[in-house]
């Protein structure tokens, strides 16, 4: 599959849902866009035709906040139909806007409130190790979203039981609710802080598809350690005005905004 | 309960390999047995309650049946959130036991007093909320709450009410057992403070009155029958709970009866109504500070009683 192809595409999807419905969150949704695009479209073993299967891998998205880009991901790839991601955000729709999976095949956890994919994700890669299966575990997480005491313990609790099967990817676009991630609570150093904690560190280009596939392979896994990949992004990348900064965490594209994205988007290569 | 609930979760897990138990790095001594004899359904989560609960969704969600331990509060406030938003809202065979329910830590001060979790824990959709009074609900609560759906809370209590069991008693959740029978009123309780009500019941028969004693082992489902049951075949109901009177079985009765149309001639909560407790002191001593102990339910029996009867008489007369 053609990953920024359908990177392309993900962000066009989201940037209707979240204007359709007046939602927030589309730079955090475009920030992650390529890391999502190279996890359906090429890293996850996932198979929509069955979406339970035992062997697949799990994937959550802990930072549930851009949920529409998983959204996006699981209709393009086959899970659900693509006029379905029009009820995104609207009355009585099951699409919210924070990633619930009830009703929605191929979400395996509703996460909204930051810090919790991180123990459910621990605790599945644990059950894995336990049966002796052979499949990851990977949670997509926000950088603002490392403030939670919760990701801490899980970090610590992961590295302890030396579960190799899981694998971090930290959205790290510097940007979180009000203000930059340095001017809040500072993460730096941050990958100090991952490898302090015994966990393998490799950090790669978010919005760099080879750099992504490459920090994804077994090969960038080290045994009995889980992996966190620290992804480099910029907060709204793909739309010029978008990019880095922290108004469009919660504004929404209208008017003339709208079509100004849209057209950047639908033009990009 | 604490031993009796370990003992059946043994005799589970020796059968059923998916049971997991994770502690919250808290059983000294209590949990060794289990743990050297299945390693592999023995997690200790460290002192991390909100991994824990997130772990305890995970393995679920994988299969696993899956029992979190700590001491009172710190097994479901610490980490209420991943209970509802994780374990509960993704319907996962969580059980959340609470070691220490009301003042069964009555003296090591207030962050260990659990005299909260019934109405905390009542409130979330999903759940199944078990308060055992004695050493044969605990057993028997342990092993009924894997085989309900979605998260169950099992409070067990360091007292123990010691109830007399029946051949053909049958532990069944959401269904009170009426452990002592009678009809002149109704003391419902939850937990190990039933020995209060029990011996209140025995200090009233000495009066001459018949106090019936419901062993209310599910706070939810609630067994509404058996107080509609009270409500119209005994005098009036007290409810007994080393609980606040905000929301606990009290609550849960009034409103459930309420709404039924099914109005006792009196009703009263015997539970904490003094906000926190600074004071310390053993169970039985908190029990008589807060007047929750046998002298005042049997106190407020009397008192509710005659003031019934009272009203009763009026009544007649005004009909007259």
């Amino acid at each position: 599959m053609d990953t920024k192809e359908l990177a392309r595409r993900l962000r066009i999807h989201v940037l209707n849902m979240t204007s359709r419905g007046g939602s927030s969150h589309v730079g955090s949704a475009f920030s992650m866009a390529d890391i999502i695009a190279v996890l359906y479209g090429s890293v996850l073993n996932v198979d929509p035709a069955n979406p339970s299967c035992p062997k697949r891998d799990r994937f959550i998205l802990s930072k549930g906040h851009a949920g529409a880009m998983v959204y996006a991901a699981l209709a393009e790839t086959g899970f659900f139909p693509v006029e379905k991601l029009e009820t995104h955000y609207q009355d009585g729709s099951d699409l919210s806007g924070h990633v619930s999976h009830k009703g929605i095949p191929g979400v395996e956890l509703s996460t909204g409130s930051l810090g919790h994919g991180l123990p459910v994700g621990t605790g599945m890669a644990m059950a894995a190790k336990l049966r002796g299966d052979t499949h990851r575990v990977v949670v997509l997480m926000g950088d603002g979203e490392c403030d939670e005491g919760s990701n801490w313990e899980a970090i610590l609790f992961a590295a302890h039981h030396q579960l190799d099967n899981l694998v971090v990817i930290v959205d790290y676009n510097k940007i979180q609710s009000l203000a930059s991630t340095a001017e809040t609570l500072a993460l730096e150093p941050f990958t100090d802080k991952w490898q302090s904690f015994g966990w393998n560190v490799v950090e790669a280009q978010g919005h760099d598809h080879d750099s992504l596939l490459e920090s994804l392979s077994p090969s960038a896994a080290q045994p009995n350690q889980p992996t966190c990949v620290i992804a480099h992004t910029i907060k709204g990348r793909g739309v010029s005005f978008m990019e880095n900064s922290v108004l469009w965490h919660y504004r929404t594209a209208r008017g003339e905004e709208f079509a100004a994205a849209l057209e950047e988007l639908e033009g990009a290569a | 309960m604490r031993d009796c609930f370990i003992a059946r979760l043994s005799q589970m897990a020796e059968k059923d390999p998916r049971i997991m138990l994770i502690t919250g790095d808290l059983g000294f001594c209590v949990l060794d047995d289990y743990r050297e004899r299945f390693p592999n359904q023995f997690i200790n989560a460290g002192v991390a309650e909100q991994n824990m609960a997130g772990l305890a969704t995970g393995l679920a969600l994988e299969g696993y049946i899956v029992y979190i331990y700590s001491i009172a509060n710190f097994v479901f406030m610490r980490c209420l959130e991943q209970i509802r938003n994780d374990a509960s809202y993704h319907n996962c065979n969580v059980n959340v036991v609470c070691i220490g329910g009301g003042f069964s830590y009555g003296a090591l001060g207030i962050s260990h007093h659990a005299t909260e979790d019934l109405a905390i824990m009542r409130s979330l959709p999903g759940l199944t909320v078990v308060s055992p009074c004695d050493h044969w609900e605990a057993t028997e609560a342990t092993e009924a709450i894997a085989n309900t759906p979605g998260v169950s809370y099992l409070r067990l209590d360091k007292s123990t009410a010691g109830t007399a069991i029946k051949s053909d008693d049958d532990f069944q959740i959401g269904k009170a057992r009426v452990v002592r029978e009678g009809s002149d009123l109704t003391l419902a309780a939850t937990g190990g403070i039933l020995a209060e009500a029990l011996s209140a019941a025995e200090e009233l028969a000495q009066q001459g009155i018949q106090a019936r004693v419901l062993s209310v082992h599910t706070l939810k489902p609630l067994d509404v029958d058996a107080f509609a049951a009270a409500a119209t075949e005994t005098g009036g109901i007290i409810t007994v709970e080393e609980h606040t009177v905000h929301g606990g079985l009290g609550g849960a009765v009034a409103e459930a009866l309420l709404e039924r149309g099914e109005t006792p001639q009196f009703f009263h909560r015997i539970g904490l109504r003094h906000g926190f407790s600074s004071v310390v002191g053993s169970q039985d001593y908190l029990r008589t500070q807060y007047d929750m102990d046998c002298q005042a339910i049997t106190a407020k029996a009397m008192q509710l009683l005659k003031s019934n009867l009272l009203d009763l008489k009026l009544h007649a007369q005004v009909a007259a």
